[in-house]
């Protein structure tokens, strides 16, 4: 692909992201901000082409300690947020 | 094949619906309603973009990976399970410094074997042009988040003081970090062999790190929620300019939205507070004494008990509860759903309002609420519930200052002016839970509601006089 494609794509989804975080209601900021982080962790793919990937010892062990980091994000991140959004109730069903 | 990293269509495909499901994970984050399967939108598009990069890469190190995933796995899990409610500012901001930390990780890895990731020029041997920018400042933001949030981990942990640290000259040194980090960037771009100066990519790096520490430490705790949002934003471009360098869609679409997500909270957040962008990263909000807080000290107020309290509620027809950062310090959520329960029952209307800023980052006041189970339809934003206060019967503060002080809409001179906030003293009785006299709120400023005719000042730990107001209610 080349760079002109992919920044397409990037400055797309800019627009995209603008758009719809709007619509996010005020009251699940929080959870927002913990499920973002936990889509962020997708850079666990660069970390897995390290590891999978490498040819020294030190880029291997780079690539691994880069997929502990964000497997905790990743699993940390989703979980609170489905533990935070299981909270947000309505009145009736109370 | 011309294309560099030469993806299959497949696989790009793959990733393209896995940076989709993520959008859809944020789209339903619209509702409370479609909130929880906008999540599994977002579990869905992980799992996607992980087991294609497995299925189309070496597989002879899948054990490794498994038991790293594992290893994070579970002590991301139990984390998520066991951390208080009230502690989630941190827990956030602790987050944020992974993903910084693995773009630095995944960036080095780049940087040391760049054949791996398919951006070597084969020609020259060296990685090519255009990567080195996006490896450049993928690594660099990656380092800035990871230490920027590091510090806002410590001062809302509470590790550090949330006071702001002022070093002398810091905006020159801050504005010469950067321009040395840019211009290392630049050099490194334009090198016709970068592999022959190594220092300059590790430099690099370490100034990165350095100016994250920088540009935090001076930011203190009520400006928290603008800077965990930018936090939040950076971690974003960081996993975009990554996404750039392995030309993977899923994380250049993920980049985008995060970025643009934290940059629109963090832009919401300054509007809340009236302030602008760049004068909350300066730095220093709060650092000055109150001013001319000397002759303020004499002045009379009403002190109220819990009886006096629970007698002027049980008597209202309405109440509009606003929460602050004090709630969430004293852990009062739960006790507060009790009160007002006791009131519903009374018959009493029970609203709540929320500044956008109350708390220590967007959404914290709502999240506290909804833990205690708090109905959300009960849960009012400053917009939709500010013209009620006139019709109500009691509004009841609780540890939220500043959000309530008017003077930002008559004092000039107040580091607060112009700041929206919810108009308490609209109601025909205020009770305003607080701590003490002292310590006038975060920014200094001292609170004309305290001394007004029809306001209590209802003086204790948040939670020990709801707990107090509950049991007079009981009788």
């Amino acid at each position: 692909m080349d760079f002109i494609a992919i920044l397409s794509i990037f400055v797309l989804a800019c627009f995209v992201g603008y758009y719809v975080v709007w619509q996010v209601t005020p009251a699940l900021h929080t959870p927002l901000m913990a499920v973002t982080n936990a889509i962020s962790s997708v850079i666990i793919v660069g970390a897995l082409i390290a590891t999978a990937e490498s040819s020294s010892a030190i880029a291997k062990y780079l690539g691994l300690a880069g997929i502990v980091l964000a497997s905790v994000n990743i699993f940390g991140g989703f979980a609170v947020t489905e533990r935070m959004l299981a909270m947000y109730k309505k009145k009736d069903r109370n | 094949m011309h294309e560099v990293a030469g993806l299959p269509w497949g696989v790009s495909l793959a990733y393209l619906v896995s940076g989709v499901l993520f959008i859809l994970a944020l789209r339903g984050l619209s509702s409370p309603v479609s909130s929880r399967a906008g999540n599994r939108y977002g579990m869905a598009g992980m799992a996607l973009a992980i087991a294609t990069t497995l299925v189309t890469h070496n597989a002879a190190s899948l054990p490794e990976i498994g038991v790293a995933i594992l290893i994070g796995g579970i002590v991301g899990f139990v984390i998520a399970r066991r951390i208080a409610m009230t502690a989630m500012p941190q827990l956030v901001a602790a987050f944020h410094s992974l993903v910084g930390l693995a773009a630095v990780v995944v960036g080095v890895a780049a940087y040391l074997n760049p054949g791996a990731f398919g951006i070597l020029d084969a020609g020259s041997n060296e990685i090519l042009t255009h990567s080195r920018i996006e490896l450049g400042l993928g690594v660099a933001i990656g380092a800035i988040t990871f230490s920027g949030s590091v510090i806002a981990f410590l001062k809302l942990n509470g590790s550090m003081s949330g006071k702001p640290i002022l070093l002398p000259a810091r905006h020159m040194i801050n504005l010469g970090t950067l321009a040395a980090i840019l211009g290392l960037i630049a050099w490194f771009f334009v090198l016709p062999a970068p592999s022959a100066v190594p220092w300059l990519f590790w430099t690099m790096l370490g100034l990165s790190f350095a100016i994250g520490f920088l540009l935090i430490i001076p930011i203190g705790g009520a400006d928290m929620p603008v800077v965990v949002s930018m936090l939040n934003s950076y971690s974003g471009w960081a996993a975009a300019a990554m996404g750039f360098t392995l030309q993977n869609t899923a994380m250049v679409i993920t980049g985008a939205l995060v970025g643009s997500s934290g940059a629109i909270l963090s832009y919401i957040m300054c509007k809340a507070m009236n302030r602008s962008f760049l004068s909350v990263i300066a730095g220093g909000f709060g650092a000055e004494a109150s001013s001319g807080g000397g002759e303020q000290i004499d002045r009379a107020y009403k002190r109220g008990s819990a009886e006096d309290a629970a007698f002027l509620m049980k008597q209202a027809d309405s109440i509009i509860v606003v929460p602050g950062y004090g709630m969430a310090v004293s852990q009062a959520q739960h006790a507060l759903r009790e009160m007002t329960d006791l009131l519903k029952q009374e018959g009493v209307t029970v609203k709540f309002a929320i500044h956008p800023v109350a708390g220590r980052m967007p959404g914290h006041m709502n999240v506290l609420l909804a833990e205690a189970a708090v109905p959300y339809d009960d849960v009012f934003e400053l917009e939709d519930i500010n013209s009620e206060f006139a019709q109500t019967d009691v509004a009841f503060v609780i540890g939220a200052n500043d959000v309530t002080n008017p003077a930002a809409k008559t004092d000039k001179a107040s580091p607060i002016y112009g700041m929206p906030i919810l108009e308490v003293y609209n109601a025909k009785t205020v009770l305003f839970v607080k701590r003490s006299m002292g310590g006038a709120g975060y920014a200094g400023v001292d609170n004309e509601v305290f001394y007004m005719d029809n306001t209590m000042m209802l003086l204790a730990d948040a939670k020990k006089i709801v707990e107090d107001i509950v049991k007079a209610l009981g009788h």
